[in-house]
């Protein structure tokens, strides 16, 4: 137990550094994806089942989702912005 | 082993406070915000957990068995939840700045104002 | 400060930050050495005096239910935050409308994630109202089924069928369920008070353990957060979602 407790705590680590320096945020929300699931498997190996269960719902779900569509959102927006310039260029 | 817990703890919040500080993209920068967040969680489940201890919950469970502490089980599970909302409202203001000002770069968007 | 200067400037004093952190935290007692009286209290109190086997939702929502009450509500605020923020303001242009022929689905979506997506939908609604309902029994409780309900619009945004969705999740249904969640949690708490009692104090009289209605008041705040933060999510969905189904069709 306190083997396993000390690995997922070192992978939480690495996760979370590789959530940083991903610096793309598309990419990035697949990593705070799998980041989420480490955490709620690090609060199930702490006795902590319903904190695990809420970080699995929430950390796994509704953040990247939330994320995706920020992103979604600015890439629309940012089209609109192009083509929005091009036809005042053009006139 | 002992110690262990509480250096992962300072890890997560200086890799994250680094993200921040570093960030070129209002996006990346919020994110680096919730792994902030996610270190005080494993700060205060770390302090409630006690060794050979069960789950707080005592369904079926002979009365007198060893659980760890349930008080900062909850107060993580209510901040876990409260932590994505606050996200969404970063995100929605990142969204507003780059409808105004056409760039999610926090250095530009200094450059911009006025 | 520009970026190439504020780098080293951070790493000096995150050095510093975290040394004194790492100093602060030698404090605490080791881990798995757990000294602190309230743990060993309350799990002992709490299946004899209150009847709940589930003692975080007992912390939660009934020996600490007033510090819930003001978490239940920055999520509130957030939730007007965001549609405030968010909302079209006068004078802003819409999205270019793309035309359909009328009688096609609007985007086409695969036949395996309409099958898959729509029995799902069935699935997860009624996983989330057992998590909710059996919060104070196992692990579960309001926040965890109210965030599993409001993933079951989502799964019929999913396959493609926006105007289930549009009907589902309107804001004239979605906006007075996530209002009169967050009210109930006060009203429980005012109807003790009227009964005498201070107030969030549980004054159903307690049936024995592992029940559906064995904890009190814990049962029903339990529905009504299940409901404000349900109705929550999604209001923030619809929300983020705004641009996409304004753009197709009429509102």
């Amino acid at each position: 137990m306190l083997f396993m407790q000390g690995l997922i705590l070192t992978m939480v680590a690495g996760a979370g550094a590789a959530v940083v320096f991903t610096r793309d945020p598309l990419k990035q929300a697949l990593a705070i994806s799998l980041y989420g699931i480490l955490l709620s498997l690090l609060f199930f190996l702490l006795q902590a089942p319903d904190v695990s269960l809420s970080q699995i719902v929430v950390g796994a779900v509704a953040l990247p989702l939330m994320i995706l569509l920020a992103i979604v959102k600015v890439r629309k927006d940012a089209e609109e912005r192009r083509r929005k310039e091009a036809t005042e260029r053009g006139r | 082993m002992t110690f262990y817990p509480y250096v992962i703890v300072v890890w997560l919040f200086v890799i994250g406070l680094y993200g921040i500080v570093s960030s070129r993209n209002l996006i990346h920068l919020t994110i680096c915000l919730s792994i902030i967040q996610s270190s005080t969680y494993v700060l205060l489940l770390s302090i409630g957990y006690q060794k050979g201890a069960g789950a707080p919950v005592l369904l079926h469970v002979p009365p007198g068995t060893p659980a760890v502490d349930p008080v900062v089980q909850a107060l993580v599970l209510t901040d876990i939840v409260v932590e994505v909302t606050v996200t969404a409202l970063l995100l929605a203001l990142a969204i507003q700045a780059h409808k105004r000002f056409g760039t999610l770069d926090p250095d530009e968007l200094r450059v911009l104002r006025g | 400060m520009r970026r190439s200067a504020r780098l080293p400037v951070f790493f000096v004093a995150a050095g510093g930050f975290a040394a004194l952190f790492l100093a602060g935290l030698r404090g605490l007692p080791p881990f798995q050495q757990y000294r602190g009286p309230y743990g060993y209290v309350l799990n002992a109190i709490s299946v004899p005096q209150r009847g709940i086997t589930d003692v975080v939702s007992a912390v939660n929502f009934d020996f600490r239910g007033f510090d819930t009450l003001g978490e239940e509500y920055i999520l509130f605020t957030s939730v007007i935050g965001v549609v405030a923020l968010l909302r079209r303001l006068a004078g802003e242009t819409r999205p270019a409308q793309e035309q359909t022929a009328p009688g096609r689905p609007e985007v086409e979506t695969s036949d395996a994630t309409r099958v898959f997506t729509l029995t799902l939908v069935g699935m997860v609604t009624l996983f989330g109202l057992y998590i909710v309902s059996h919060g104070q029994i196992s692990p579960g409780g309001g926040f965890q089924g109210g965030t599993i309900l409001a993933t079951s619009p989502l799964m019929v945004y999913l396959a493609g069928d926006f105007e289930s969705f549009r009907r589902i999740a309107s804001t004239r249904l979605v906006e007075p369920a996530e209002a009169l969640g967050a009210a109930g949690y006060a009203f429980i708490g005012l109807a003790a008070m009227a009964l005498g009692f201070a107030f969030l104090y549980n004054f159903i009289p307690q049936v024995g353990p592992g029940t559906v209605i064995s904890g009190g008041t814990v049962a029903l705040i339990d529905a009504t957060v299940g409901l404000e933060v349900a109705a929550g999510f999604v209001l923030l969905l619809t929300t983020f979602l705004e641009e996409f189904l304004s753009g197709r069709g009429s509102r």
